[in-house]
C-alpha cells in the first residue's frame, strides 16, 4: 500500500499570460483516494492541476507535500512522488512502447546507475496493470488512441509515484475506452493506494469514479466533497448554468445528472 | 507469467540496445577509416611506415610537410567540426521536435560566420578575437530568434521561419563583406559561404578541439535530459527534469561548439541538419542519439571532403558535397511535413 501524505494548497493564486485563473483556492487532497476536479470550460480546472504539479508558479499562497512546499523539493526527489498525465502529451517518433513506459523510470535513475533490473521490474509492472505487455515492440505510431493512452498513463506508473495527476485522461476516446481508463485508474488505487486526483469532463463519470469532488467555478472552490453530497441540481446550475434533474444512477448508485434543455422535456417535474 | 513478460521486454530492449553498440560502433570504426584515409590520401601518396614516422615526430623530406602541416591539420578540422556539427544539430531538433529547427537552417552557423567573416576579412583578427566573436554572435543569433518568435505563445514553426529569414539576411551579410574586401579570392569566399577544411592550420585548431573536448561530454551526459525533454515542457518537468536549466546549458553548449567549428571551418552545409535524422534512423529511436549523431558528421564531413578532394576533376571544398547531399533531403522533407500537415 502506497503512503499517506499530507498534500495541501492554501490560499492559491495562479493563472498564465498575466491573467489570474486561479483566485485564492485552498484545498486538502485525500490522500489514497480518488479526488475529480469538475468545472466549466474555463474554469480554471486545468490550471489549477498544473499549478498543484508545480507546472505553474503560483503568484501568491502556497503548496505544500507533508509540510514542505512543493518548489523546494528537489524536481528529481519531488517527481518519484507526484507524477502528472499531461492532456495532450507529445509522442516522440518512432519509438517502440516499452522504450516510452521506460522514460518513467528517469526520477529513478542517475547517469551513472543506468538501467537497472529494478527499472525492467517497473516497466514490466507498470505495462501488465495496463495491459499492454503484448505492445512492448510496437512502435507508438502503430497504436490506436486507447492504446497509446493506456502507454502514457504506463509511463506514469513506471514512475511509481504515490500520487498521480491526470489531465482530462479520457478526452478524445470512445466511451468504451473511457470506462475501460477509468476502471484500471481504479484498480490502480484500490489495490495499491494510489492518491489520484483528475481533471475529467463528464460529470456523471466524474460521480461515478470520484470519491472526492472538487467543484471549480470562475476560479474558485465552490463546493467540495463525496459526490452524492457535492452534484446536485443547485450546483449543476451554479457551476455549469444547466437545468438538470439529478436522479440515483440505477447502475452505480452515484448521483446522475440529466440535463433540461429547451426540447424533449416531458414528464418529470421536481 | 510475470517473469515470462519481463523477459519478454527485457529481450525487445536487450535487441535495440544491441542495435544501438552495433550502429555506434560501425560509425566510430568508419571515422576512424576515414581519419586514415585522410592522412594517407593526397595528390602524392607516401607508405604508410612513412607517414606514421612523419606523425610520430621523425623528420622526412616532403612527407613530413604534406602529413603535419596539411593532411593532419584538415583531418582534425573535419573530425572536430563534423562531430560539433553533428552533436548541436540533433540536440536543437531533439529539443524543439523539429528537423528544420538545426543551427544550418535557422541561421546560427550564418551568424557565427558572418562574425568570422568580419574579424577576419574587415578587423585583419585572428584566433582568439575570432572565436570569441563567433560564440558571441552565434548566441546573438539564438537570442534574436528566440525573442522574435516568441510572440504571446511560443511556436517552434514561427521560429524556424523566423531563423530561415535570419539565415538569408545573415547570408547576404557574409558575401557582401566578402565583395567589399580587397582580397576576394574564390577559395576564401566558399570557405565562409558553404564550408571547406582547406587552409585549416595547426595554430587554428586549439579552440576547436578544446572546446569539444569540455563541451561535448555535457551534451552527451545531458542526452538522457533530452530524451525527457522530446515528451513535452509538460511531461518533462513533471518526470523531474528542470527543464529551463536544461535548455540553457544545452543550448550554451551547443552554440559554443558550432561556433567554434563555424569560425575554423565555415559553415559546413547541411551537417547539423543531415546527422541527427541518419543518426536516428541508423540506431533507433529508444536510446539517446548524441553520440551516433556526432560520428555520423565526422563520417559526414570526412567522407564529403575525400569526395570533393579526389573524385573530380577539380577539387571541390567540403560543404559543396555536403550542400549536393542536403538539399534533397531538405526537399523531400519538406515535402513530407506537408502531406502530414506539420508545416
Amino acid at each position: 500500500m502506497k503512503p499517506t501524505h499530507i498534500f495541501q494548497a492554501e490560499q492559491v493564486i495562479a493563472g498564465h499570460d498575466h491573467k489570474t485563473v486561479i483566485k485564492g483556492v485552498s484545498l486538502v487532497i485525500p490522500s489514497n483516494k480518488i479526488s475529480v476536479i469538475i468545472g466549466a470550460n474555463g474554469c480554471g480546472k486545468s490550471t489549477l492541476l498544473k499549478t498543484l504539479a508545480r507546472l505553474i508558479k503560483p503568484a501568491s499562497g502556497t503548496i505544500t507535500l507533508d509540510g514542505r512546499s512543493i518548489g523546494k523539493i528537489p524536481p528529481k526527489q519531488l517527481a518519484r512522488i507526484l507524477g502528472l498525465l499531461p492532456q495532450s502529451p507529445v509522442v516522440p517518433e518512432g519509438i517502440s512502447v516499452a522504450d516510452l513506459v521506460g522514460r518513467g523510470r528517469f526520477p529513478h535513475q542517475s547517469w551513472l546507475s543506468g538501467w537497472t533490473k529494478k527499472d525492467t521490474e517497473a516497466v514490466a509492472e507498470a505495462m501488465r496493470i495496463m495491459d499492454i505487455t503484448e505492445l512492448a515492440n510496437h512502435n507508438i505510431d502503430e497504436l490506436s488512441g486507447g492504446q497509446r493512452q493506456r502507454v502514457w498513463i504506463a509511463m506514469a506508473l513506471a514512475q511509481q509515484t504515490d500520487i498521480l495527476f491526470l489531465d482530462e485522461p479520457t478526452t478524445f476516446l470512445d466511451i468504451t475506452y473511457q470506462i475501460e481508463i477509468l476502471d484500471l485508474l481504479t484498480d490502480l488505487n484500490r489495490k495499491y493506494g494510489t492518491t489520484i486526483v483528475m481533471v475529467l469532463h463528464d460529470i456523471n463519470l466524474s460521480a461515478r469514479y470520484a470519491d472526492h469532488i472538487f467543484a471549480l467555478y470562475q476560479g474558485e472552490l465552490l463546493a467540495e466533497g463525496e459526490p452524492s453530497k457535492v452534484i446536485t441540481s443547485t450546483l449543476v446550475k451554479d457551476i455549469f448554468g444547466l437545468d438538470c434533474t439529478v436522479i440515483k444512477d440505477p447502475v452505480s448508485g452515484s448521483p446522475l445528472v440529466l440535463p433540461k434543455g429547451r426540447h424533449h422535456v416531458s414528464g418529470l417535474n421536481d | 507469467m510475470n517473469n515470462q513478460s519481463i523477459e519478454f521486454i527485457m529481450a525487445g530492449r536487450r535487441q535495440r540496445r544491441r542495435r544501438w553498440i552495433l550502429v555506434t560502433s560501425l560509425l566510430a570504426a568508419l571515422a576512424c577509416l576515414l581519419c586514415c584515409a585522410m592522412l594517407l590520401l593526397g595528390s602524392t601518396i607516401y607508405p604508410v611506415s612513412d607517414v606514421i614516422r612523419a606523425l610520430t615526430g621523425e623528420h622526412l623530406k616532403g612527407v613530413s610537410f604534406a602529413v603535419n602541416t596539411i593532411r593532419l591539420p584538415r583531418m582534425l578540422a573535419g573530425l572536430f567540426a563534423g562531430f560539433a556539427f553533428g552533436l548541436a544539430g540533433y540536440t536543437f531538433q531533439t529539443m524543439l521536435r523539429n528537423p528544420l529547427a538545426n543551427p544550418n537552417v535557422i541561421g546560427i552557423t550564418s551568424g557565427s560566420s558572418a562574425a568570422a567573416v568580419f574579424c577576419i576579412i574587415i578587423l585583419h583578427a585572428s584566433g582568439a578575437i575570432v572565436s570569441i566573436a563567433s560564440v558571441i554572435a552565434g548566441l546573438a543569433t539564438v537570442l534574436l530568434i528566440y525573442i522574435l518568435s516568441k510572440g504571446k505563445t511560443f511556436s517552434v514553426g514561427r521560429l524556424i521561419l523566423i531563423g530561415i529569414g535570419i539565415q538569408a539576411m545573415l547570408d547576404a551579410v557574409i558575401s557582401y563583406l566578402l565583395l567589399v574586401s580587397a582580397q576576394q579570392d574564390i577559395p576564401a569566399a566558399l570557405r565562409w559561404l558553404t564550408g571547406s577544411l582547406n587552409g585549416s592550420g595547426m595554430q587554428e585548431l586549439p579552440p576547436l578541439i578544446i572546446t569539444v573536448i569540455v563541451l561535448a561530454p555535457i551534451v552527451i551526459v545531458l542526452g538522457q535530459h533530452l530524451s525527457i525533454l522530446e515528451l513535452g515542457e509538460q511531461s518533462a518537468s513533471s518526470l523531474g527534469v528542470d527543464t529551463n536549466k536544461t535548455r540553457v546549458l544545452l543550448i550554451l553548449s551547443s552554440v559554443c561548439m558550432i561556433a567554434m567549428a563555424t569560425a575554423t571551418t565555415g559553415p559546413i552545409a547541411f551537417v547539423s541538419f543531415l546527422s541527427g535524422p541518419i543518426a536516428k534512423r541508423l540506431a533507433g529511436a529508444g536510446f539517446s542519439g548524441v553520440i551516433p549523431a556526432g560520428l555520423v558528421g565526422v563520417n559526414l564531413v570526412l567522407a564529403s571532403d575525400l569526395i570533393g578532394q579526389f573524385a573530380f576533376e577539380y577539387r571541390f571544398p567540403v560543404g559543396i558535397i555536403t550542400g549536393l547531399l542536403g538539399a534533397p533531403y531538405l526537399i523531400f522533407l519538406l515535402i513530407r511535413m506537408n502531406r502530414r500537415g506539420e508545416l
